[in-house]
């Protein structure tokens, strides 16, 4: 099994034993850039995704003590992998295994924005929901509960106003103290129908012991049920499991 | 009840979502645009040439292309101005 940090120099993250690894995620305009900056300053630099003609961006800054590698994910409506941009964001999180990931929404569509971060808690709960352009949500008469919204998701909520800098320093606290293992969550686990997640279980049973060292078994198994071809192949070019193959073939056929 | 394409519907006019006839990613993409059974999406601007249109969905300005829109069914309502 590869090390934690070279997977994470896979997707260009050069290792650094003190550092955190925090992404950054979220649909697109919802100011996600705008937060990347204001947290990262000057203190950034741009390439591309490994393979890929998407702009990478990642920079660093330091709170408590501690020095964060912030990466920016493109944005993205899902992370069902139905082009590149959601392909790098869905394998980021699953093979690099950031120590913390921000999920950005727009409080002025919220409820479209909620779909991603339960893709997102699906694959780790390790998640901080960050509430954005609420001053513009309040200029509309949108109010968000965020005690409630914290409470159904199961994950720290922050809301922020990234363009005049309100938020951003008990977004950078919550990152701080998640990293920190100061706050558990308890990612919000959607249940589906009783025949899936009755063949979600077997599945997850014959998922080789090495494979759910690293990814979340749970999410592993509703993407073969998916027939998520991509991810499963993608798995391949990660890990070399002896198993994988077989177990791969034995579900190619999996009804979709 | 009327039910036609959501590419049908006129400029301006809200359509609350019926079922989608799009199969395999095609519909995961629909589905995380936010057009879920019950979704109200309004046709909101058509490109000079036709297509693609602007739709609101969720509080998001959204273009889709004919071929898109085309597989969302749609029923048409009316939204009574407040007085």
């Amino acid at each position: 099994m590869p090390l934690a940090t070279e997977l994470r120099e896979r997707f260009n993250i050069h290792p650094d034993p003190g550092a955190a690894v925090i992404a950054l995620a979220g649909n697109p305009n919802t100011g996600k850039s705008t937060i990347f900056n204001a947290l990262t300053g000057l203190k950034q630099h741009t390439g591309n995704w490994p393979g890929k003609t998407v702009l990478q961006a990642q920079g660093t800054f330091h709170f408590g003590g501690k020095k964060y590698i912030l990466v920016d994910l493109p944005g993205t409506y899902s992370l069902l992998a139905n082009s590149a941009e959601e392909m790098i964001a869905r394998d980021f999180l699953c093979f690099a295994r950031p120590d913390a990931t921000v999920v950005v929404t727009d409080a002025t569509c919220l409820e479209r924005n909620l779909n991603l971060a339960l893709q997102v808690m699906e694959i780790t709960g390790r998640v901080i929901v960050c509430v954005n352009f609420i001053d513009e949500a309040r200029r509309k008469n949108i109010f968000i509960d965020v005690d409630c919204l914290a409470r159904e998701l199961g994950v720290p909520v922050v809301v922020t106003a990234a363009r005049s800098g309100l938020g951003l320093t008990e977004l950078k606290t919550g990152i701080d103290a998640l990293v920190r293992g100061q706050i558990v969550t308890s990612p919000r686990r959607l249940i589906y129908d009783p025949d899936i997640e009755e063949a979600v279980a077997r599945l997850e049973e014959k998922i080789p012991g090495e494979i759910k060292e690293w990814i979340n078994a749970r999410w592993l198994a509703l993407r073969i049920i998916d027939h998520d071809r991509s991810t499963l192949d993608n798995i391949r070019q990660y890990f070399e499991v002896p198993e994988w193959g077989v177990l791969r073939e034995r579900y190619k056929y999996c009804p979709t | 009840m009327k039910v036609l394409p959501l590419s049908e519907l006129p400029t301006g006019q809200w359509g609350r979502v019926v079922s989608l006839k799009a199969r395999g990613m095609a519909r995961c993409r629909l589905l995380d645009l936010g057009l879920v059974p019950d979704t109200p999406v309004q046709a909101v601007r058509r490109s000079p040439l036709g297509d693609p249109t602007a739709y609101r969905i969720r509080g998001a300005l959204i273009a889709l292309r004919r071929e898109e829109a085309g597989q969302v069914l749609v029923t048409p309502f009316m939204i009574l101005p407040a007085r």
